[in-house]
């Protein structure tokens, strides 16, 4: 135990290491440290916002799809709708159109039926006025006995 | 073991415990003290300035990871005691610890090693833990004291200074009371400091030596066991001392 001026030499030694820990050790160090836990909370964060992101848009997208699905199922059941109209239509359109075409068909017929009844009636009269004048010749007038002739043929 | 023929057990010790001193009476120097501490301090600048000049936040090196444990283990303890705002407190704490621990460490070298180069060029005496000198431990303690001192005026101002000596803490009735308790306090600070570090590494060192003592198959028996256990103290030491700086000098900025 003897004191003498190393004690002198051993503070100053001290104190020249604790002001050069002081400004080139401790600050930049501590500065890095500090920096890095900074970074790494701004990652995590930012990790988690992602994350947040994430399920935000996969939450969206199956909104979406969601929505698309109904607006097809929609789209689909308005055209089956439409479609079945449609054909109801149609088939309305061509049971009116052969109505239609029938009673015009029937309507011909008729007409010729009736042509023909007048030709055939005419023929007739044509063949009952030759047929009489061969029987009466001479003795009968036709101007004298149209107005018989033509009661007869209204009868016919 | 030593140079001079076969020396006694006795003087073998003595050997080793004397300091490399150059001068007479206080204007003296322990060369080997000096040295040893002046390269320890310059190893542990070296090796924390080289990582704070690479310092980087992003991935750090293994050199940079080893500092950062201790320079966050060292911050830790400051923010863990020292609650003002203090830039130097920090920077002390962990140039005490690893000044300290360097100094404690070289007391794990062989006992004979740096003392047998030092007599192959001539050098008789050298102490290599500079742990195991008063004056090392002292000049430590009373640094602290100084800066407690310091701190304690700078924040407190003469006035709350003095009123903390005198009222505390008893109350102004007690004033001699209150005067001598801290006179005794005051003093035990750094003589307990200091003395804590020396006793611990001297009575180590000591040790080490007596084991050096016995026959050479038989040294491992004690050495490996005491080194071991050695490792525990030297690091304990130093965290002692770094954690009663650490609270000496909070309580300097503790206001009442």
């Amino acid at each position: 135990m003897n004191f003498n001026a190393t004690l002198i030499g051993q503070m100053i030694t001290f104190g020249l290491l604790v002001i050069f820990t002081m400004k080139y050790v401790w600050p930049p160090i501590i500065q890095a440290m500090q920096d890095r836990q900074k970074r790494i909370a701004e990652g995590l964060a930012s990790a988690e916002r992602g994350v947040r992101e994430q399920e935000l848009a996969a939450s969206k997208a199956s909104e979406t799809l969601k929505d698309a699905k109904r607006q097809a199922a929609e789209i689909i059941a308005h055209a089956q709708k439409r479609a079945n109209e449609i054909i109801e239509q149609s088939k309305n359109d061509a049971r009116a159109e052969g109505e239609r075409q029938l009673v015009a068909a029937q309507a011909e017929i008729e007409q010729e039926m009736n042509r023909a009844r007048e030709q055939l009636r005419n023929q007739v009269i044509d063949l009952a006025v030759a047929g009489a004048g061969r029987v009466l010749k001479r003795e009968i007038d036709e101007t004298a006995h149209a107005a018989m002739l033509d009661d007869l043929i209204a009868q016919l | 073991m030593s140079e001079s023929g076969t020396p006694s057990g006795t003087e073998y010790i003595i050997h080793h415990l004397t300091p490399l001193q150059v001068g007479e009476g206080f204007w003296s120097f322990h060369l080997d003290t000096l040295i040893v501490s002046a390269a320890l301090g310059a190893l542990f600048l070296w090796l924390f300035i080289k990582v704070a000049r690479s310092a980087t936040s992003g991935v750090p090196g293994n050199l940079q990871n080893f500092a950062e444990i201790i320079v966050e283990f060292v911050d830790t303890q400051v923010k863990d005691t020292f609650h003002g705002r203090n830039p130097v407190i920090a920077p002390l704490a962990l140039t005490i610890f690893v000044w300290v621990f360097l100094w404690n460490f070289m007391d794990l070298l062989p006992v004979d090693l740096v003392p047998q180069i030092a007599g192959a060029v001539g050098v008789h005496h050298f102490k290599v833990v500079p742990s195991t000198d008063v004056n090392a431990t002292f000049a430590l303690s009373l640094s602290v004291m100084f800066l407690v001192y310091f701190y304690s005026l700078k924040v407190k101002g003469l006035k709350g200074f003095a009123k903390e000596v005198l009222f505390h803490p008893f109350g102004k009735w007690f004033l001699p009371a209150n005067l001598l308790l801290r006179i005794v306090e005051d003093l035990a600070k750094p003589i307990s400091l200091a003395l804590r570090l020396f006793g611990n590494l001297y009575a180590g060192e000591l040790i080490f030596i007596l084991i050096a003592l016995l026959p050479w198959w038989l040294q491992f028996t004690l050495g490996w066991p005491w080194a071991v256990f050695h490792l525990l103290i030297i690091t304990l030491q130093a965290f002692i001392f770094m954690v009663l700086t650490i609270v000496y000098l909070s309580m300097a900025h503790e206001d009442h």
